[in-house]
């Protein structure tokens, strides 16, 4: 009931900003797609590859991420430092593991919706994408971490700056160092270790391979899944926290 | 019945609430009066579980109050000091969330939705999002989501602050029903005049403490329910007599200036702690 409560609430913001939501989440991918993917994609390749199909499935895990966490942080932080809203759940029969599980379900699901732009941009570009059951298991274990990480900064920073600096230092770097643009193999070893440590890594790997039409990397299957119980359980233990 | 025990709550080096004990037996409008930064809104939060007491506990009905305590909570409504509805939500929207939370089926959330805008005014307004309603209907509006699921306990956390007189006397009007049909509310204000008129019983608190726990009228009787004021200097002074003769007697043997009239609930709480409420006079 609470889960199906805070979705049906989500709903009608994304219901009332369809176009809004849908056009901002468009802008990025498409133009990593055009200046890096047609630009650079018609003169590199990567692993053998030509570099747009190289690039599609980084950006695919790469925008599912941005927009899972975007959503989330940015709807809990306004909920719960300006418009005073959240604490309607938090006062109401609600309970909080639940109240994490639906905003971070409700996050992932925003995050797969921006997901599916890169697929059709596949399709377009004929980039070839092997779309397969594990591929969306992936991108949705992809989804469920990164609003994990949104709605767990959400509710602990104390002001819109905080959020703000938190994403500059933590998500920026990892849209950019984590194997969406490039391939990881040839890196200094003392960064391979920086950016093993870093969740996105992991899902941008596993969603390369399974795009590519490779088999579960289970390492990183059980790395993603790992990051996400660890995220889920810290989000469960904010809700706890003081308004 | 609500029972508070030895309630503490500190922000740093600042006690907000100390050693705060109080019983609210069914039925009550208790009100909660004191100046800002008294600890009334600390100690609201405590008793509906959005803070956790450094050492004390609340119970309802022998139930004790925490983050995850939903049965109790399902018992008791809210009314927040700041506006917290949904801004982009309509007024039915907003209702219908806060049904949902409660975990109310459909045709009761809309039942109990027409009931209560029709009873608050904000029937012609249902389709209206709520950021584009006016001060008044916003308050009203939160007041409709506190009774949605028919709680026994309300709690109203200022619940007029900010509102004009008209708008004001709706809600009292309204309150007082509610009074009537049998619900335990706890009203926290620094309106004089809101005490007065609704709560059948008062609980002064400053410096997060409750010193002094009576009926209005019997806290008036205590300090002396008719008063002298006259001009003392630099400040107003008043004193206070049992009865309207004595205090006659007083201001005819004075040769200043001076009123004589009823005296407040204002005058209770200067008198015991020369600090004034505030609001109205």
């Amino acid at each position: 009931m609470e889960i199906t409560t805070i979705l049906w609430r989500e709903w009608l913001f994304f219901k009332r900003r369809f176009w809004r939501i849908t056009l901002s989440q468009m802008v990025s991918p498409l133009l990593y797609f055009v200046t890096f993917g047609m630009g650079l994609g018609r003169v590199m390749e990567v692993d053998g590859r030509p570099y747009l199909s190289y690039l599609l499935p980084g950006l695919l895990a790469m925008t599912t991420m941005r927009n899972s966490y975007t959503s989330v942080s940015t709807r809990i932080s306004v909920m719960r430092l300006h418009e005073k809203s959240f604490e309607c759940y938090l006062y109401s029969p609600t309970r909080m593991y639940l109240l994490a599980m639906g905003h971070i379900l409700a996050g992932a699901l925003r995050g797969m919706y921006s997901g599916l732009f890169i697929l059709i941009l596949g399709l377009v570009s004929g980039a070839g994408l092997a779309l397969n059951g594990w591929l969306f298991a992936a991108v949705a274990v992809n989804a469920l971490m990164f609003a994990a990480l949104g709605f767990l900064a959400a509710m602990l920073m104390e002001s819109h700056y905080d959020m703000n600096n938190f994403t500059n230092i933590v998500i920026t770097p990892m849209s950019f160092l984590c194997g969406t643009f490039f391939s990881l193999e040839g890196i200094p070893t003392v960064l391979k270790w920086v950016v093993n440590a870093m969740p996105l890594t992991h899902t941008t790997r596993l969603i390369r391979e399974l795009s590519f039409g490779g088999s579960v990397y289970w390492p990183s299957m059980a790395a993603a899944v790992l990051f996400t119980a660890a995220f889920s359980f810290l989000c469960v233990r904010a809700c706890y926290r003081e308004v | 019945m609500i029972v508070c025990e030895a309630l503490c709550k500190s922000f740093g080096t600042v006690d907000a609430v100390r050693e705060v004990s109080m019983k609210v037996p069914d039925g009550t409008f208790l009100g909660l009066l004191g100046p800002n930064g008294a600890g009334k809104t600390t100690l609201m939060r405590m008793m509906t579980g959005l803070l956790m007491p450094d050492a004390g506990t609340v119970s309802f009905d022998g139930k004790v109050m925490d983050r995850n305590a939903v049965e109790v909570k399902q018992a008791i409504g809210i009314t927040s000091q700041h506006i917290n509805l949904d801004k982009e939500l309509t007024v039915e929207e907003n209702m219908e969330f806060a049904g949902r939370l409660y975990r109310m089926d459909k045709g009761d959330i809309a039942a109990a939705t027409d009931r209560l805008l029709a009873f608050l005014g904000l029937d012609g307004v249902r389709t209206r999002v709520a950021q584009n309603l006016s001060g008044g209907m916003k308050r009203k509006l939160m007041i409709a989501k506190s009774l949605i699921h028919d709680p026994q306990y309300l709690f109203l956390d200022e619940p007029t602050v900010g509102i004009d007189p008209n708008a004001r006397r709706d809600i009292w009007d309204f309150l007082r029903l509610q009074h009537k049909e049998g619900k335990t509310i706890l009203l926290t204000t620094h309106y004089i005049e809101e005490a007065e008129q609704l709560c059948d019983q008062v609980m002064l608190i400053d410096g997060g403490k409750i010193f002094r726990e009576n009926t209005p009228e019997g806290l008036i009787a205590e300090i002396g329910s008719f008063k002298v004021e006259y001009d003392g200097g630099e400040k107003r002074r008043s004193e206070f007599f049992p009865t309207l003769a004595e205090a006659r007697a007083r201001a005819a043997g004075m040769d200043v200036l001076c009123n004589v009239g009823k005296s407040t609930l204002e005058d209770v709480f200067f008198h015991y702690t020369s600090k004034e409420v505030g609001g109205w006079r």
